[in-house]
């Protein structure tokens, strides 16, 4: 199940050149471009692991896009997301994100129903990709 | 016949881009706006003959490359990392500034910033430390043009695991692979740059163009300092000036003799004094032309002479 969060999730994938003159866009506007990686898609897993520092003061997407491929390199078979950070008063906070890479397989969740007191459901979705430990979870099957 | 001959040219204009065949190098030329920039060069910076000839036939070069591609005649990307080698206060990083919008101008970079740094910007301090630091600089500098000033501290010979081998490794690793995305300048004095480029031959052969920057001869000298006068609102009256044509020529004597620099820091001092000497008669009325110009006693009583004159 393609898992669809942020902007374009209902785009086909963007291309390397889409992906660079988004990050342009947000350079333009002053944001500060960070790529964040993960292994648990859940949704509600807001804060995935960072890829070196923010990237403060850029002026070209180069420079990004060349971390990108150094974190394709090493997580190629994870998630990976651009954030752009908006740190001017009033903001301070995130204006934009989308997906940039993901795993081949997306093996979606299972959703799983508690009986409680009464004849009351609570509901839980769990990713089938974490059955298996963190690091392992996107390789061979 | 008529109607044959004009069809077969409408498609032709109508169409996406075809390539073009006949250029007017003059509109061209006041198009991309370089004129304006070359005038300047020659206009603010005195002297450094060879080096505006060399700008000039990058400039034009770029210029025909950027023809060539609409008339898709392709070829690569030209080289344009560069190394300035010249003494002191010859205007390296002032040249520098403006090869950058030269060269976004030209859009042969697509911003146009020029990120300045020297060694301790590049290099760690502790292992694992330069790579970080040496891609976080570039990452700001692309687009636009890396400045690194005294390039030659990057490489210590005298200790082989100083950490500045790392950061060579890493430019020029990005030099050769994203050549569209940065320019690199190098600048040093002549000699340390020689020696610099002979322990890293990558270096050397990755730059196209070495510029050399040549010492100003003393009109050149004068004519800095009066444009430098002119800039603070400033000027000489006629004593003055003799007294100055004078002191340069007893400073260029002199050990550390940095051009342009020791203009610079002379016309400050020059300053001080006419100050003083204004403050000590409190009761006088200034009028804007006192104030403005600097008088023989101001430049005499520079140390350069007192020295000249006892030993």
């Amino acid at each position: 199940m393609r898992v669809t969060q942020g902007c374009f999730s209902f785009l086909p994938e963007l291309t390397d050149e889409q992906i660079s003159r988004q990050v342009q866009y947000c350079l333009g506007k002053g944001w500060a471009v960070n790529i964040e990686f993960t292994d648990d898609p859940h949704p509600r897993n807001n804060f995935w692991e960072m890829w070196g520092l923010p990237m403060f003061d850029l002026r070209d997407a180069a420079g990004v896009m060349m971390e990108l491929t150094e974190c394709r390199k090493v997580y190629g078979d994870r998630y990976i997301r651009m954030s752009a950070f908006d740190s001017s008063h009033g903001w301070e906070s995130q204006r934009l994100s989308f997906i940039v890479n993901r795993p081949k397989q997306e093996p979606g969740f299972r959703l799983e129903r508690h009986e409680v007191n009464g004849r009351n459901i609570r509901y839980t979705t769990t990713s089938y990709a974490v059955d298996r430990p963190e690091g392992t979870r996107y390789g061979d099957r | 016949m008529n109607l044959q001959s004009s069809s077969s040219s409408i498609p032709r204009s109508a169409g996406e881009t075809p390539p073009v065949e006949q250029v007017d190098l003059r509109r061209e030329f006041a198009e991309v706006g370089i004129g304006e920039v070359l005038d300047q060069l020659d206009g603010e910076l005195i002297g450094l003959k060879p080096v505006k000839t060399r700008i000039r036939e990058i400039a034009s070069l770029l210029l025909i490359e950027r023809i060539r591609k609409r008339m898709n005649l392709t070829s690569g990307v030209p080289t344009l990392h560069m190394s300035f080698t010249g003494n002191p206060g010859t205007g390296k990083t002032t040249v520098a500034l403006r090869i950058a919008s030269i060269l976004h101008k030209l859009g042969f970079v697509r911003r146009g910033q020029v990120v300045s740094v020297t060694r301790d910007e590049l290099v760690g301090q502790y292992i694992g430390h330069t790579a970080p630091k040496t891609k976080e600089i570039l990452k700001k500098a692309m687009g636009g043009v890396l400045f690194i000033d005294e390039a030659y501290y990057l490489h210590r010979p005298d200790n082989e695991r100083d950490y500045g081998q790392e950061a060579i490794e890493i430019l020029l690793q990005v030099m050769e692979s994203q050549r569209e995305d940065l320019v690199v300048i190098l600048a040093g004095y002549g000699d340390r740059m020689d020696k610099f480029f002979a322990s890293n031959p990558g270096f050397r052969s990755r730059i196209a163009h070495h510029i050399d920057f040549p010492d100003y001869s003393e009109d050149e000298l004068l004519a800095i300092a009066e444009l430098m006068l002119c800039d603070m609102n400033y000027r000489f009256s006629s004593d003055a000036r003799q007294a100055f044509i004078r002191y340069i020529g007893l400073r260029k004597s002199q050990p550390l003799f940095s051009n342009a620099r020791s203009i610079r820091n002379a016309l400050d001092r020059m300053r001080l004094r006419q100050a003083n000497r204004l403050v000590a008669d409190l009761d006088r009325v200034l009028t804007a032309d006192d104030i403005m110009s600097l008088e023989a006693p101001d430049v005499l009583a520079s140390r350069v002479f007192s020295k000249n004159s006892s030993g």
